[in-house]
């Protein structure tokens, strides 16, 4: 199946092999991280939530950074 | 409908949400395309031999360290003559994928280099540049990690980002420049006689897609993240705050 790379095998394949490992490193930290913040905001956001119900007279500050 | 509409958040992630999946199958689409046509059925070089199937990851890698970093220059722009919250972590959230890509291109490069030049490195300019914008890259990471005032921040990095652009700008055109240096011209060009030959040029054409689609793809969902994180900052300060 793999193509005869000749001397230069070891070369090219571990080219490849580092330049994949890198791309999958990258994308599965981005998606790990993506998933963890979004649990994390959920659960703020709920528990936020539930707070405000027992004191929704509190002051609020503006919470959106881009108000 | 103006662009400025994106700037706001949930603008933003709502849009990004669709677009998010199509950018991230056709980024697999093309990457795998792109590679098993590189790899498997594109034939040796007659000078390099089958090393230049390096040249698949290695020039789409190099294309995209540098243009992420103008990317970045960009949206650094954006924040600092219009104070827009999105375009900083767009640009906060592009810097790992960029260092990504450049430490794809400069372990390529030293591989590949190793068999064609005799050595892994030298102090070419173009190869010295490259290794200044990485370090640019690490720098502008490690500032953005270093503040806790995201908007201070925000105002540090996008300086760094304008005095960094000048090596991303080295980085392409110091074999021009300098005109010296182990490193050759560039693969792609739009002047037809300078491009790499046909039978490798389509599949790099393919493979530059997937990599360029997939930097668009962990960009979008990278701001995302970011875009949340600061929400969440947000809710525990009032938190605090009630």
């Amino acid at each position: 199946m793999i193509p005869d790379l000749g001397k230069y095998a070891d070369t090219v394949l571990s080219a490849y092999a580092i330049s994949l490992g890198l791309l999958f490193g990258t994308v599965i930290l981005s998606v790990w991280q993506s998933k963890r913040m979004k649990t994390r905001l959920a659960e703020a956001e709920a528990r936020f939530q539930k707070s405000g119900e027992t004191g929704a007279d509190q002051p609020q500050p503006n919470t959106n950074p881009t108000d | 409908m103006s662009i400025w509409e994106y700037a706001n958040p949930k603008r933003f992630m709502q849009t990004s949400s669709w677009l998010l999946p199509l950018f991230t199958w056709a980024a697999l689409a093309c990457l795998t395309v792109g590679l098993v046509w590189g790899f498997f059925f594109t034939p040796d070089d007659f000078r390099q031999g089958s090393t230049v199937k390096i040249i698949y990851i290695h020039v789409p890698s190099a294309f995209l360290a540098i243009n992420a970093w103008f990317m970045m220059l960009v949206c650094s722009l954006i924040w600092l003559i219009r104070r827009h919250h999105v375009s900083a972590l767009a640009a906060k959230a592009a810097a790992p994928v960029g260092v990504t890509m450049t430490l794809i291109a400069l372990a390529t490069g030293a591989i590949w280099g190793q068999p064609m030049w005799g050595t892994y490195w030298a102090w070419d300019p173009r190869l010295t540049s490259f290794l200044i914008l990485f370090l640019f890259y690490i720098g502008y990471m490690a500032l953005w990690a270093s503040i806790e005032n995201p908007d201070t921040a925000a105002d540090l990095t996008s300086v760094l980002c304008l005095v960094g652009s000048v090596f991303a700008v080295l980085s392409r055109y110091a074999v021009l420049f300098w005109n010296q240096g182990l490193h050759q011209g560039a693969s792609l060009s739009l002047d037809k006689e300078e491009n790499v030959a046909d039978v490798f040029y389509l599949p790099l054409l393919v493979s530059l897609a997937g990599f360029g689609l997939l930097f668009v793809a962990l960009v979008l969902l990278r701001t995302r993240t970011e875009i949340r994180a600061r929400r969440l900052s947000a809710l525990i300060a009032r938190e605090r705050m009630a």
